[in-house]
């Protein structure tokens, strides 16, 4: 440790740590543009400059490591002249086009220059002037605002792992870009908007749609992966606008992927704004006494009823408890037959923790991509891999951003390591030989009470509350391939998108219950209009388990209610309301909205037969996944653009 | 870009000057001879082309030859003006502009560049495919200004007429002597030495 005094506070700081560092935890404020915490350190744009005793020149308080007994002086005349000095050299070349500028009232270079600004220039030459790139159809660029941080390239190389940004030429004429046109092949390049300091990278989606002060903002969660990101819903006039990632350092540090931050153009697209019932075959508007009077006279005899993978708890929770009071036991949430059967909670969480990743020393990954099935999850690998995680997997040769052997089953990959750790893709279980997997998986884990590796990686935000409140086949019932073709009478579908409707009988009675029309909801016979993730207060718990609470940003459209509402208004209508009529009650109902504890237990699965089936791709298809992922006009663009991403769409 | 080839392969010279170039690099930074490697990609296009430059390809070569992203390859060779990124002429006439030269009539040998190589200005190349023109900073031959590079040559003691003469000489095919065009020995004063001439 280093005693460090800054503007005559004492502060003690790692050897080792920057000047920047000290000074922060002094609760001196440094200005910077090219520093950031999570990646390295540039030191090229020179606005953290202060003044060290006994030091000639002010020092780039960034790239500069503590001494003991360093005296630093973060406000001297020096200090302000030399940022000044250095603000003056970054608007020189920086266009005064503020006004039209999308970063306009959350810039870096906004906000410093109003403390380090001249009120005039005194540069009489020309401007420099950048042409723009396209390097994709989510980030556009007005490279002339460039400040040359380097921040995007750094994120590029080190975070995302795709090093295909850079600076080329020198002097004036550097830029900053692919050098050949390309589209940025990342999953995580939304995150480059939010690194820039300046207007260089916005959000094309974005671009010249709103401001930051006019934005309502609502804390949410990402339920497109199952990292469980937590968001920042930014909407105006009941219009989702755009959606930022917040911070957790347990969960997503400050990443967030593409998928769930560019796709919530999908949620005013292809919606169900009001009930529909199936008439002479064919599907009519509908009043909601209408459907559910459809519902009453219709949803008997033999009963089923699957949810989906997105949907909140407390509409789940209401479904099973409506399906309990009606007597039926066959449920099911495992839309693609997966081999989980929800009774050892260690069997489908990712119980090493998103964090832990990092105190792993070995790592499998069996029959997942976790670059495309959770991105920010995947960083958090590549990190640790930069830190000396050796990562290995089973599985179709591809490329994760790191350093990854491929292996087979059988190889020993696991051995001789102190912290070893499997992450079994959701996906996997649903092969043949799933059971058998599952049983492979947590015997090559080992896990002990101290360290558990064994981690199911979930694909939806839904799935592990689907699971943890028992949306499973009860004594006696059946499962989803046992529902279909005609397995029950009448079946209620929870935004169940995830399974071919064509294999339901034709004679079961289908009750859709969802936000988008999609294949599911044209095969319904009663359609009842729900509420996407970012309508309705909602939990959702992520692959970790971990319970996370999101809260209403906009209401759903037309006549859609909360889900959970719905449920409690068609049990009225079949007879057998359900005990609550607030969320409040609803929640009190089941001690999962408490949050749940990690099952220390430890009972191995139920060992299982392997098949020498080679493992399938994961879906190449990152961007368009769900009902709203497809619906999204931005995604489908993503998806053009990863197919020829030299011509990515403009 | 037209000019862009689609493929490029390092010939038999080429791969005999990587083979003593790699090694000069501890094993795992390989990457440090990137410089090295695209000035051998330069020469082999001259060879091969008669124009001396660095396609895109070969730079993507370049970095999976020495395992590093394309994108680091084409920031080191943007940054250097010693590579052409565009297709050149055979004779890359390179005229010093700076103070000694300028001085001493570096004006007179653009205008010798421009007339008889048929060229506009400084990043023209003429039409028969021979002549490309930049202007460089200070070589350091000032004691000889003023200088004409010529891909890698220094002409000095240059004027108008004897650049002129230097350039038809290299339109017919001859490849002039280098150093100084009045017949100075290295550096010494004009007219030949005028001390220690005795003993």
């Amino acid at each position: 440790m280093a005693k460090v005094t800054v503007d005559g506070i004492e502060v003690e700081v790692p050897n080792g740590a920057s000047v920047l560092q000290a000074c922060e935890l002094a609760g001196a404020e440094i200005p910077r543009f090219c520093y950031h915490e999570r990646l390295s350190v540039a030191g090229n744009c020179r606005m953290c400059l202060v003044e060290v005793e006994k030091a000639p020149k002010p020092v780039a308080s960034c790239a500069y490591p503590v001494m003991d007994g360093m005296k630093v002086f973060t406000d001297t005349p020096m200090v302000r002249n030399a940022r000044r000095g250095v603000m003056e050299f970054l608007l020189i070349n920086h266009p005064l086009d503020c006004p039209i500028c999308d970063q306009g009232g959350e810039c870096d270079l906004q906000d410093q220059a109003m403390a380090y600004g001249k009120d005039s220039s005194r540069f009489q030459e020309q401007k420099r002037v950048v042409k723009d790139k396209n390097i994709g159809p989510l980030i556009k660029t007005v490279m002339t605002r460039c400040i040359q941080c380097t921040r995007c390239i750094r994120f590029a190389t080190e975070v995302a792992g795709v090093p295909e940004l850079g600076a080329t030429g020198r002097g004036e004429s550097m830029e900053v870009g692919t050098y050949v046109e390309k589209a940025l092949s990342s999953e995580l390049s939304g995150n480059l908007i939010d690194i820039c300091p300046v207007g260089a990278l916005t959000s094309r989606p974005y671009a010249f749609v709103s401001r930051p002060w006019e934005l309502t903002k609502t804390d949410s969660i990402d339920v497109l992966d199952a990292t469980g990101t937590p968001i920042r819903i930014d909407t105006r006039g009941g219009e989702v606008l755009r959606i930022l990632p917040r911070q957790d350092e347990a969960i997503n540090e400050e990443w967030m992927g593409d998928r769930g931050r560019f796709s919530f153009d999908g949620l005013k697209r292809r919606r169900l704004d009001r009930p529909w019932v199936r008439r002479n075959g064919k599907l009519a508007p509908a009043t909601w006494a209408e459907a559910f009077s459809e519902i009453a006279a219709r949803f008997r005899g033999r009963l089923g009823a699957v949810v989906g993978d997105t949907v909140d708890a407390e509409a789940v929770f209401a479904l099973k408890s409506l399906m309990g009071t009606l007597g039926s036991a066959n449920l099911d949430c495992r839309q693609a037959g997966e081999a989980i059967t929800g009774t050892h909670r260690a069997h489908h969480l990712f119980n090493t923790g998103i964090a832990g990743i990092e105190a792993a020393d070995r790592l499998l990954i069996i029959g997942s991509n976790p670059r495309l099935e959770a991105p920010v999850i995947n960083a958090r690998i590549r990190k640790a891999t930069l830190a000396g995680l050796k990562v290995a997997y089973v599985g179709p040769a591809t490329d994760l951003t790191y350093g990854a052997t491929n292996v087979t089953l059988e190889t020993d990959f696991l051995a001789g390591a102190e912290r070893p750790m499997v992450i079994l893709g959701r996906a996997a279980l649903a092969r043949p030989d799933g059971a058998g997997l599952l049983a492979r998986a947590w015997e090559m884990a080992t896990p002990t009470p101290e360290w558990n590796g064994f981690n199911l990686l979930h694909a939806f935000g839904g799935q592990v509350a689907a699971l943890e409140l028992g949306f499973v086949p009860g004594p006696g019932g059946l499962d989803l391939a046992a529902m279909m073709g005609g397995g029950v009478d009448a079946l209620w579908l929870l935004g169940a998108d995830g399974f071919d409707p064509a294999r339901i009988g034709e004679n079961t009675f289908v009750v859709y219950q969802g936000h988008h029309g999609d294949a599911a909801a044209a095969r319904a016979d009663v359609i009842l209009p729900g509420a996407a993730y970012t309508e309705k207060d909602g939990t959702w718990l992520n692959t970790e388990g971990r319970m996370q609470r999101a809260y209403t940003a906009v209401l759903p459209p037309g006549e859609a209610r909360e889900d959970w509402k719905i449920l409690r208004a068609a049990s009225a209508a079949l007879g057998k309301p359900l005990p609550f009529d607030t969320l409040e009650q609803l929640r009190a109902q089941h001690p999962l909205f408490a949050g749940i504890v990690p099952d220390t237990a430890l009972v191995a699965p139920p060992a299982g037969a392997l098949s020498d089936l080679p493992f399938a791709a994961a879906d190449k298809n990152y961007w368009q996944v769900d009902p709203i992922t497809r619906a999204s006009p931005t995604m489908a663009a993503c998806a053009q653009a990863a197919q020829t991403p030299a011509m990515a769409a403009e | 870009m037209s000019d862009e080839p689609t493929s490029f392969v390092f010939d038999a010279e080429a791969e005999a000057n990587i083979a003593k170039i790699l090694p000069r690099y501890p094993a795992g930074k390989q990457a440090s001879a990137v410089i090295p490697l695209l000035y051998q990609v330069q020469y082999q296009m001259g060879r091969q082309t008669g124009s001396a430059w660095v396609p895109r390809v070969a730079m993507d070569m370049v970095a999976e030859r020495l395992g590093m992203a394309p994108i680091r390859v084409y920031e080191v060779a943007s940054f250097y003006f010693m590579f052409n990124l565009k297709k050149m002429g055979r004779y890359h006439l390179q005229v010093c502009g700076t103070t000694p030269c300028w001085l001493r009539g570096s004006d007179d040998v653009l205008r010798a560049c421009k007339d008889a190589g048929g060229l506009k200005g400084y990043g023209d190349s003429s039409a028969d495919g021979l002549f490309t023109l930049s202007e460089v900073e200070c070589m350091g031959a000032c004691v000889n200004a003023p200088m004409l590079c010529i891909d890698e040559d220094y002409h000095e003691d240059l004027n108008y007429e004897r650049t002129v003469a230097l350039i038809e000489a290299l339109k017919s095919g001859e490849r002039p002597a280098p150093g100084s065009s009045i017949g100075r020995q290295t550096s010494a004063p004009e007219g030949g030495p005028i001390v220690l001439v005795e003993g």
